[in-house]
């Protein structure tokens, strides 16, 4: 409504080729007076050229829109009928056309491919991060780093698990510990670089009061700049976890997927929650895809707790540009 | 960096750790070398990448020649790998994903920045972040669920039944197609240009709105002779980022394309990708077609790279002018 009410009023009273006197061209018919439509077309074609394009933002808002609420909608209609006690705690059924069982299994297998990827992605990506704000700045290694870890970002994630598998898969077989070389290959760059805008933010005159106290740098970073920028740096870590947690392609070829509860790191294929509703997904039975929808749900609570969070430690952040 | 040192006075002072020089000293070069060092860890994994699935694709270079990308028999029967109709495939759901995209990006976009009050502008662009949140498996899920068979479905029998003579719509379509992996692919990527293309616009100066309508110029007027013309390069570069997640995206393109390792004139007849092939073939694939997929996904990550490389070159000289 509002839309409407800023698109209408407000080009009206500037239109310069109206004629003053014509105030009753916008109803005039075309049988009226030729000499009087004449002098009003083009300011007519003009605000109705204005009306038809604000017609099509709106139905481009719309037509958005619509898929956001469908997803929301039907997931958590189709999930929740499968989704319960019995779904959160227990493992696939032994026959995966019958219904019950649940997705567990997957779960722990994300916790833990995840968290391990988070532990080591972490801390790299902030030094790599404070390396190019603070150590490298303008020379050629830090522009290079900033350059492909751009490159890094835009690398499609299954080439990520092929070339895990190339690497990793030939040698020490499938595992939760090779999954978590994936997914933390892809956090990486995400993190160096939402880091290094972050720790660009830490006024000068902090540095300088650091140093100004005899810090020395590595003081000054750990203590001044590092804190400063927590929140933001947390932001972009938990997106980081997010994107990771919804990872499918590169576990394909690094875990594997199991349909049994697998606690090991290494030496034994793991599922993911992920690679769970794929399989449901592919499945041509009505169980499987109940529970497909379900583990959906589960998959998507997670990723949006994560983002929400994130944009929250956001707004707390007193940096801003 | 800074000679601060001399000036410090704690320095002088008795205070603890600070003061203890040699120490300091080594611990600062000691972290800057453990930051550069992380930093030069995304240079290391990138270069070991491009190598480590190189060496592994060498069979099927060798035994194929320069027809592994130009010839289109893919037929593991008789040990034949030639990977055109996967490139065409990722090419088409790409393209169709833009098409549907583009446009819609930049209309919401426009609507965020020129039209929406402002209590409507954050849950609008919240309800978009949350579409860029959600992980393609569960896009994949609920396409090959719900949109392909109570959408997507009828809409292509729709259009192949009347407007089938021309090749590109010819029919019987068959559900799974290029076109219903694009259109789900659109909606995937449409939050990804759209938050690019709202940077772009709100970099506008707001002097170049006010000089827009002081000159009598509508809504449409100003945003088609002030804000496009100066966004210009920024929707380009966000479009070919788009364009980058579509050509590496997996799940849905595996989901919803049909993996047929052909080339089909007809948007509406099934057809492969090269993520998707790569995802839907790696559980069977041995000897020379694990090779074969490796080198599909290098071909993947060189296609991905160079369009990176084009949009941040636009981007930045954007960013520049």
């Amino acid at each position: 409504m509002a839309i409407q009410q800023v698109v209408n009023t407000e080009p009206v009273s500037l239109e310069p080729s109206r004629p003053a006197s014509h105030s009753d061209s916008w109803g005039g018919t075309r049988a009226s007076s030729g000499a009087r439509l004449i002098g009003a077309r083009p300011a007519r074609r003009r605000v109705w050229r204005n009306r038809a394009s604000a017609f099509l933002i709106i139905s481009a808002i719309v037509l958005t829109l619509i898929p956001v609420a469908l997803i929301l909608f039907q997931i958590a209609l189709k999930g929740a009928s499968t989704m319960g006690w019995t779904f959160l705690t227990q493992s696939l059924p032994f026959s995966v056309t019958k219904a019950g069982g649940g997705f567990v299994n997957g779960l722990i297998g994300t916790a833990i491919m995840v968290g391990l990827a988070t532990i080591v992605s972490i801390p790299l990506g902030i030094l790599g991060a404070v390396y190019l704000v603070e150590y490298g700045k303008k020379n050629w290694l830090a522009t290079l780093i900033r350059f492909f870890s751009d490159v890094m970002t835009g690398v499609p994630s299954i080439f990520v698990g092929v070339f895990v598998y190339t690497a990793l898969v030939v040698r020490f077989g499938y595992g939760a510990v090779i999954g978590a070389a994936a997914l933390a290959l892809i956090m990486m760059p995400i993190i160096i670089r939402s880091s290094e805008e972050m720790l660009k933010l830490v006024p000068l005159e902090l540095k300088d009061a650091s140093y100004a106290l005899g810090a020395a740098k590595w003081q000054t970073i750990t203590k001044v700049i590092l804190p400063s920028a927590a929140p933001g740096i947390t932001t972009g870590a938990m997106l980081a976890v997010a994107r990771a947690a919804g990872e499918t392609a590169p576990l394909i070829m690094t875990a594997l997927g199991s349909i049994q509860l697998v606690t090991k790191l290494t030496g034994s294929p793991i599922s993911s929650l992920t690679l769970l509703i794929l399989n449901g997904a592919r499945a041509p039975y009505e169980a499987a895809q109940a529970r497909a929808w379900a583990g959906a749900l589960e998959l998507l609570v997670i990723v949006l707790v994560f983002t929400i969070v994130a944009r929250v430690f956001a707004s707390r952040s007193r940096l801003s540009r | 960096m800074r000679s601060v040192p001399s000036l410090s006075p704690s320095r002088t002072s008795s205070t603890g750790s600070w003061k203890r020089k040699g120490v300091g000293r080594r611990a600062d070069s000691l972290f800057a070398i453990l930051a550069g060092v992380c930093g030069t860890l995304v240079l290391i994994a990138l270069a070991y990448m491009v190598f480590s699935t190189t060496r592994t694709a060498l069979p099927v270079f060798r035994s194929e020649g320069i027809s592994f990308v130009t010839g289109s028999n893919w037929d593991p029967n008789t040990d034949h790998y030639q990977i055109l109709p996967l490139i065409f495939g990722t090419i088409v759901t790409s393209i169709i994903a833009l098409i549907v995209a583009v446009p819609m990006s930049v209309g919401v976009a426009l609507f965020l920045t020129e039209y929406a009050p402002k209590r409507l502008r954050t849950p609008v662009e919240y309800a978009v972040d949350l579409l860029a949140a959600v992980p393609s498996v569960v896009y994949g899920l609920w396409g090959l669920l719900v949109v392909l068979p109570f959408f997507l479905r009828p809409i292509s029998n729709f259009v192949s039944k009347y407007l089938g003579f021309i090749p590109i719509f010819s029919g019987p379509s068959t559900g799974l197609s290029y076109f219903a992996a694009g259109i789900i692919l659109s909606i995937m990527i449409t939050p990804i240009i759209t938050s690019l293309c709202r940077e772009v616009f709100k970099s506008v100066p707001s002097a170049d709105r006010h000089a827009a309508f002081a000159l009598g110029a509508t809504r449409w007027e100003m945003i088609k002779e002030a804000v496009l013309p100066r966004s210009r390069g920024g929707v380009v570069g966000a479009t070919m980022l788009g364009l980058g997640r579509a050509l590496g995206e997996t799940i849905v393109v595996a989901l919803l394309i049909g993996s047929s390792p052909v080339i089909n004139a007809s948007i509406f007849k099934p057809g492969s990708s090269i993520a998707g092939a790569i995802a839907n073939g790696w559980g069977e694939a041995t000897g020379l077609q694990t090779s074969a997929l490796v080198g599909a996904g290098v071909v993947l990550f060189a296609i991905t790279i160079a369009i990176n490389m084009i949009a941040r070159g636009i981007v930045w000289r954007f960013n520049r002018s």
